[in-house]
């Protein structure tokens, strides 16, 4: 079963265009629109670039090297996969973790929501939101906003800013520390190190409080638009707490249709694949996941990221962010929660819910006790870390011989899971602006738009980072080349 | 027979003991001189040059050439460090030493020279050469991919009576650390995790098992002071 717009019957003729690579999103990924001669949409399809070599490159290694070596898949969120594999280690060893080394790990890992998450709207997204999808190219980015709104950037750099002092303190460096190793931690909080952080958290949770008002803002100001754009139904996955509330650093995974019935719930994830495929397309390197029961993608696809958990929890824990979750999901009767925009709202509510629970961490002594690694129990063979990173559902899964060395890997990033609705995303797009239309800059910038709100950074699913600039070309049916833009890594734009 | 006699390093004024080398004698004085194959408790043997010096503009092995009366001996000079650096980036290349994900990273003797004398590229292509992992003893783990050849893990099992590490091989793919056993792997030798030789690996050859990381940033023993102030100062208490 072939989804609508994902294979076009005559391809050969058809106009191509190709968005490549992507701008603002790191890794490299392509969008490629064939047209027919009315410039109507036939096909439209998200390539990602997905290199598999790490899973090779971990093949052979120490297990406990894992969780500081699979840092290097991102530059933007390493700390999700340094605790998904340390918590993967964590059942090889069979250890239960001392109170205080869960406690620190869950303070590096909301450290790190707030980090990305600041990165991800500010600076990437929030661009295209206060200034419009079609603004000039030179204003879509954070220099312009720092221009022209500055205190709206001064405020997500002093998230950003304060999500990363917390990593430095918990991991030891800003980026690619070491603070997870299996079993536990390797350093507990000083009294010191906590009060330090205790000093700018309220400043933090009042700029997240604004955060998220500036994003319901937006929404109210141009309901109709950000209601309909990139809109569907989608089943969606999550982890969820033990009582159903939000649950970044772990659970047992959630799943609901798309008509609102529940798949699974509290599943025990270290045999995800009871519950999860992946599947190939010919088109594609990345693989497209899906829920089991569904039978393939094209119906088993779903949602995994902020959207995801905000409607599929049953609350949120902290307070200011739960009272904003309600907000939220009554918004215009739940419009917003199959938005592709609401992504971006749902990703600063949990923004807040990150700050509150770092506020409420920093206050607890057992970030300071002596005990924080757990004494290694019986040995498995298997392990499985699953985390809700920033942008989603991270699965990380190994096998470790009894010489304690990696003999496989596989690992399924928020990316992947998340293929599929992309492709989607960029589909309504096309339908829905670009159908009958010339092509202009402003108008592939939309398809941009829908891609970042799920994901800044397709470096997890590619392993590679690097900001490029945007290339668009077009052809005929022959293949020549009709048109060529170019956008530089400025900004500007180029007809070649 | 006089006992206090000097020579001059980099213009300082170096007191030695007779018999004593040019390398201790600048370390027990507070002066730092490279090294890599060196190890206080070892004959020396001279293998890495990292200690090369210029005796009366002479090039020599810091190491192993005894101190002299009067000798002009020049040590950091741009000339020397600079040659030192090359040194270190053929040792760089010629094995597989990713730092970023090494658990020996900011305690190994290796890096923390390179950062001493400012190595910032590896410069030479690497090699990159295919060095499985031996894991087969239950405590210890040997990743031969970092291995500078400095043979002091032999040094050390001859201490303890053993001939578990052996230099052998040639040229410069070819020499290597053997495993004195029909397998060829640690498991199989008579090595024992309390042995000397399991501490001396300057790199990250020989490690401890499932302890890899338990140091946090900030620890580890260089982030206390760079590799020239640490040397002299055991060298002094
Ligand atoms: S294994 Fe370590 S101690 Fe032995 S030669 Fe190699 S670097 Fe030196
Ligand atoms: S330290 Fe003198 S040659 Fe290695």
């Amino acid at each position: 079963m072939a989804l609508p717009l994902e294979t076009a019957p005559h391809p050969e003729t058809l106009k191509r265009v190709a968005i490549d690579p992507l701008t603002r999103v790191e890794g490299h990924g392509k969008v490629t629109l064939l047209l027919d001669a009315d410039n109507r949409v036939q096909q439209a399809r998200l390539h990602i670039v997905e290199f598999r070599g790490f899973e090779k490159f971990i093949e052979g290694r120490p297990f406990w090297e894992v969780p500081v070596a699979v840092e290097r898949l991102c530059g933007i969120c390493p700390v999700s996969h340094h605790l998904a594999a340390a918590k993967a280690m964590d059942q090889v060893i069979g250890t239960t973790l001392p109170p205080g080394a869960e406690k620190i790990r869950r303070l590096m890992h909301y450290g790190q929501i707030l980090q990305s998450h600041a990165l991800h709207f500010f600076y990437l997204a929030s661009p295209d939101l206060l200034f419009g999808f079609d603004a000039e190219p030179q204003k879509r980015n954070i220099v312009a906003l720092s221009a022209l709104q500055p205190e709206i950037a001064r405020k997500g750099i002093q998230i950003r800013k304060y999500g990363q002092e917390v990593i430095r303190l918990t991991a030891g460096k800003r980026i690619h520390g070491t603070g997870a190793i299996p079993g536990g931690v390797n350093k507990a909080l000083t009294p010191e190190e906590r009060s330090f952080l205790r000093k700018d958290i309220y400043a933090i949770i009042a700029a997240c409080r604004e955060a998220v008002e500036l994003v319901k803002r937006l929404f109210e100001e141009n309901r109709a638009h950000y209601e309909a754009f990139a809109s569907f139904r989608a089943h969606a996955m999550c982890l969820v707490a033990a009582d159903g509330a939000l649950d970044l650093y772990h659970g047992g995974l959630r799943a609901r249709l798309a008509d609102g019935a529940l798949l699974f719930d509290h599943f025990d994830y270290s045999h995800y694949w009871d519950v999860i495929l992946e599947d190939v397309k010919p088109w594609s390197y990345m693989k497209f996941p899906f829920l089991r029961a569904l039978g393939d993608c094209d119906r088993g696809w779903y949602r995994v990221g902020p959207l995801a958990r905000l409607t599929l929890c049953d609350y949120i824990p902290t307070p200011f962010a739960e009272h904003e979750r309600k907000e939220f999901l009554a918004f215009d009767e739940g419009a917003a929660c199959h938005a592709t925009l609401g992504y971006h709202w749902a990703r600063m509510i949990e923004m807040l819910f990150a700050a509150e629970t770092i506020k409420e961490l920093l206050h607890d002594d057992d970030l300071s006790r002596a005990d924080h690694v757990g004494l290694a129990g019986e040995r498995r063979e298997r392990g499985v870390g699953v985390i809700e990173a920033p942008r989603g559902t991270l699965i990380h899964h190994y096998r470790v011989d009894e010489n304690d060395q990696v003999i496989r890997a596989n690992l399924i990033v928020s990316t992947t899971h998340n293929n599929q609705a992309m492709n989607e995303a960029i589909r309504r797009v096309a339908q829905q602006y670009l159908d009958g239309n010339e092509l202009t800059e402003g108008l592939l910038n939309h398809i941009e738009v829908a891609i970042r709100a799920f994901d800044p950074c397709l470096s997890c699913a590619t392993h590679a980072l690097g900001k490029m600039p945007l290339i668009v070309e077009l052809f005929d049916a022959e293949g020549r080349p009709l048109d060529r833009l170019v956008r530089g890594a400025d900004g500007r734009c180029q007809r070649a | 027979m006089s006992e206090k006699t000097t020579f001059w390093l980099d213009g300082a004024e170096i007191p030695f003991t007779a018999g004593q080398t040019l390398l201790e004698a600048a370390r027990r004085a507070g002066h730092y001189i490279p090294h890599l194959c060196w190890h206080p408790d070892y004959k020396p043997h001279g293998s890495c040059k990292l200690c090369t010096v210029k005796v009366d503009g002479r090039f020599v092995s810091a190491c192993t050439t005894l101190a002299q009366a009067g000798a002009h001996v020049e040590n950091r000079t741009a000339e020397l460090d600079d040659m030192r650096r090359t040194l270190l980036q053929l040792l760089f290349v010629e094995g597989n030493h990713f730092c970023p994900s090494c658990e020996k990273s900011g305690q190994c003797l290796l890096q923390a020279t390179a950062y001493e004398l400012g190595m910032m590229s590896p410069h030479f292509d690497h090699f990159f050469p295919n060095r499985p992992v031996d894991a087969s003893h239950p405590e210890v783990m040997l990743d031969f991919n970092r291995c500078i050849l400095c043979s002091l893990c032999e040094q050390a099992a001859k201490r303890d009576g053993k001939f578990t590490f052996v230099m052998g091989g040639r040229g410069m793919r070819g020499r290597r650390v053997i495993l004195n056993s029909e397998s060829g792997r640690l498991a199989d030798t008579d090595f024992s995790s309390t042995d000397h030789a399991a501490h001396v690996c300057p790199v990250g050859v020989i490690l401890k098992k499932r302890v890899g990381f338990a140091v946090p940033y900030g620890q580890r023993r260089y982030d206390q002071a760079p590799v020239s102030l640490l040397d002299v100062a055991e060298a002094i208490k």
